[in-house]
């Protein structure tokens, strides 16, 4: 046999980039690529983020800025979805937080494969190009909706039906290709490459959440992969997978025999995981925001853990709940309704031990927590609107008005950035080495949270009313009546407001790296590993010389009779202050 | 400082238990023991690959039975003419028999890997790659035989549009997939003779290939059972 050794006997020096272009650019260090993929991510969801302002613009204005047109809106809409889903919320999530975290959190000196991972990113910022591009080929981008459903995405008279509808799908494929890259490596690495001691029960929440959200993502991405390159051979050479025979502008076109139903099936295998993929990290990082601050182990780890597992397995099978108008055979709907209640359960669990975790804890209502608390309404709010729709029965008269759109940005745009927010101040001490302006920290959350309420609140009575979504302006209705107006506009004052209230982040995160304070290196008081760290910021590497060794599990929070309300997981049993096994 | 490794693990007892395995997993480390990173890898690797064909050919499945005009017949649209008889099958026969029997020269070079013969590795799995090459060409002349006799992604002369959608697409991204072992695997091969593995001790590498290799044989015979003999 090959002689072998696990990577805590790996003693070889890691290769250091000498030149600031090896360091900073083509850099193989987890931590830079983290934080590449990051600002990118941000980058583009900045775009998504000027549009859906723009919408907001012409639902409030109809017809006051003369270039939102319908053809324009519809763009908007679907570029801006788009971006948010995938775009930002993923690559954030995995290839920013998995990135950074993963190694730092399992003890470990970098991704197995650093070279890959160097190559996911130039890869995901290869398909953020192509992506972008689409919004100078002629035609602009495409209008279909962010589902991209055939055959209207490929028909002549849907904006972008030519090169924007290619574009986007030609992205979609090169970033699946960068994500699959990423992924291998964060699976392999949390699977093989944790260090002495770090058993899988003893990994913090984080990492769990990003660990089964790789896979899931690894599994669904596949689904959509197929789709846009089944599509792209429909709308270029003239295939017939999802075109029906159509009579397209009075004229009959070339294809025949399709499915458009087979598309939402595959967009959905894929689409219904992708919402856990954002969900599961977000839930996992929560947790340990949640419990850091408050002092307080996590209620139920091992019950959190494995409603993380059951909900990533549940969300393979409650797919077609998107499609409950879509025309496939209605008694679907039964087994899909059943699968996606069921999934409520886990969930719920989860909440609850969020809870219970706040419950007696010795609560610090720093910025991070109140991102965390702020997570927890708007996921029961979003969630619970989620049992509506997931009843067919309820969601036949609701589908496709705003109530749709007030539940998925709630339960999946506002929540995860909720905790992307939290996450990035819990962690920014380290990563930066500074600490954040505490006044301007609260101010962003405040007008976040609120304005966010304002926003999709009112979403959900308008979609009781019947307004449909996706709608350029509402026309002359019966059923509308003109209040309506009334309610998009103050909608669209607070989206813009909350827009631009993010200014005060970024100048929060900017000014502070050049000129916050140095931070501790530890200024919560966590346990976890990645705090524990010789350098703040980590240097290339992560550990010095030797790899730590994990002794107990990541919620040593307030125990009895320790010196401190905290005991890091490299701290030996029987230590000195150190007290009791808890794992 | 006490820095005894987490074992939970109790080989003695009940190794057979679903208990044992569980514990076995989640052990600290590595849950797969003594599986180098890049077998780990590849593992999953082909595991997100396998949604991929399986993804292709549900949807296969499901423009074939959901198309209403008829699907034209396997036996007869892969027939060849040989001595004067037309013989249902019989390429896509010689193709399945040389892929199988690449997997047979790959397992044998993955054998002789591990007992550091480096002069038949090498030849075994150019052997493989050879063989490979072979079933892309034979892949190569069916394609030009159906273009010649009418066959495009947009229609054929004898019944759905969609069989020759699915057959090119499927049988492309297969063939993509053959390609690229070969080349995988004469870089390998290369490297084993020039004694790379040797001086670094990393023959697992020959491993990983033929894990590769052995997929994509597996999916060939997903793809032969579900498009040709369906």
């Amino acid at each position: 046999m090959t002689t072998y050794t696990t990577i805590a006997e790996d003693t070889r020096p890691l290769h250091h980039p000498k030149t600031w272009v090896g360091k900073y650019v083509w850099s193989q260090d987890h931590k830079v690529i983290a934080i590449q993929y990051s600002l990118t991510a941000v980058g583009v969801g900045l775009v998504a983020l000027v549009l859906s302002g723009l919408m907001r613009l012409q639902l409030a204005f109809p017809g006051a800025i003369p270039f939102i047109t319908p053809e324009a809106y519809y763009q908007f809409v679907t570029m801006h979805g788009m971006i948010m889903v995938i775009y930002l919320l993923t690559a954030l999530l995995l290839g920013g937080f998995g990135n950074y975290m993963i190694p730092l959190m399992i003890g470990a000196r970098d991704m197995v494969f650093p070279f890959v991972n160097m190559l996911s990113y130039w890869v995901y910022l290869l398909s953020v190009i192509v992506l972008l591009a689409s919004f100078f080929v002629p035609g602009g981008p495409t209008g279909a909706g962010w589902t991209l459903y055939p055959p209207q995405a490929i028909t002549d008279g849907t904006p972008g039906a030519g090169w924007g509808i290619i574009t986007m799908l030609a992205s979609l494929a090169i970033f699946i290709v960068a994500f699959t890259m990423g992924g291998l490596n964060y699976a392999t690495t949390v699977l093989q490459a944790r260090t002495k001691g770090m058993t899988l029960m003893r990994m913090p929440c984080t990492v769990w959440g990003i660990f089964v959200a790789t896979i899931l993502g690894l599994l669904a991405f596949p689904a959509l992969f197929v789709a846009a390159i089944m599509m792209m051979l429909d709308n270029t050479i003239g295939t017939s997978f999802f075109m029906p025979s159509i009579i397209s502008m009075g004229e009959p076109l070339s294809h025949s025999g399709g499915s458009p139903i087979l598309f939402q099936h595959l967009f959905w295998f894929f689409g219904h995981p992708e919402v856990y993929i954002v969900a599961l990290p977000a839930f996992g990082i929560v947790s340990d925001i949640i419990s850091t601050h408050s002092r307080k182990n996590i209620f139920g780890y091992r019950m959190m853990v494995w409603a993380i597992i059951i909900i990533g397995v549940l969300s393979f099978i409650v797919w077609a709940h998107h499609m409950y108008v879509s025309g496939m055979n209605p008694y679907f709907g039964y087994f899909f309704a059943t699968s996606t209640l069921i999934i409520a359960v886990p969930t719920a669990i989860k909440v609850y031990n969020w809870v219970l975790t706040l419950w007696q804890g010795d609560i610090h209502l720093r910025v991070p927590l109140l991102f965390a608390i702020g997570f927890i309404f708007t996921f029961i709010h979003g969630g619970l609107t989620g049992l509506f729709l997931g009843n067919v029965s309820v969601d036949v008269p609701l589908s496709d008005t705003y109530f749709v759109v007030g539940h998925f940005h709630m339960v999946m745009g506002v929540s995860p950035i909720l905790v992307i927010f939290g996450a990035i101040y819990h962690w920014y001490p380290k990563i930066t080495g500074r600490m954040w302006n505490n006044v301007l920290g609260q101010l962003h959350f405040w007008i976040t949270f609120i304005g966010v309420y304002i926003i999709y609140l009112p979403m959900h009575y308008l979609g009781l009313l019947g307004v449909p979504r996706r709608y350029y302006e509402m026309g002359e209705t019966d059923f509308v009546p003109a209040s309506v107006q009334w309610a998009n506009e103050i909608i669209t004052i607070a989206a813009l407001t909350v827009g631009a209230a993010q200014i005060i982040f970024f100048y929060n995160l900017i000014s502070s790296y050049f000129r916050g304070e140095k931070a501790d290196p530890n200024p919560w008081g966590a346990t976890s590993l990645e705090w524990q760290t010789p350098d703040t910021p980590p240097t290339h590497g992560n550990w010095g010389p030797t790899l730590p060794t994990v002794h107990r599990w990541a919620y040593d929070y307030s125990v009895p009779g320790a010196a401190q309300d905290f005991i890091p997981q490299n701290v030996p049993q029987g230590e000195p202050g150190a007290d009791g096994d808890k794992m | 400082m006490s820095n005894s490794p987490v074992t939970h693990t109790d080989h003695t007892a009940a190794p057979h238990s679903l208990e044992s395995l569980v514990s076995d997993w989640s052990t600290d480390q590595e849950v797969f023991k003594k599986v180098q990173w890049g077998k780990a890898m590849m593992w999953i690797f082909l595991l997100s690959d396998t949604f991929i064909f399986s993804c292709f050919l549900t949807a296969y499945m499901t423009v074939r039975a959901s198309t209403v005009v008829a699907w034209p017949n396997p036996s007869e649209v892969f027939a060849l003419t040989l001595f004067g008889e037309s013989i249902p099958l019989i390429l896509i026969a010689i193709m399945t028999f040389v892929l199988i029997s690449s997997s047979g020269t790959m397992a044998m070079a993955v054998n002789f890997a591990y007992r550091r013969n480096r002069k038949a590795t090498g030849l075994l799995m150019l052997a493989t790659a050879a063989l490979g090459a072979m079933f892309v060409g034979m892949q190569a002349f069916e394609w030009t035989k159906l273009i010649q006799e009418g066959v495009r992604p947009w229609g054929n002369p004898w019944g759905a549009p969609q069989f020759g959608a699915s057959f090119f697409m499927i049988t492309g991204f297969h063939g993509f997939h053959v390609t690229c072992g070969v080349i995988y695997l004469t870089t390998i091969a290369i490297r084993v003779l020039n004694g790379v593995y040797e001086r670094n001790g990393k023959y697992e590498v020959v491993e990983i290939a033929g894990l590769y290799w052995h997929f994509v044989d597996l999916v060939w015979v997903f793809i032969f059972a579900f498009f040709y003999l369906w």
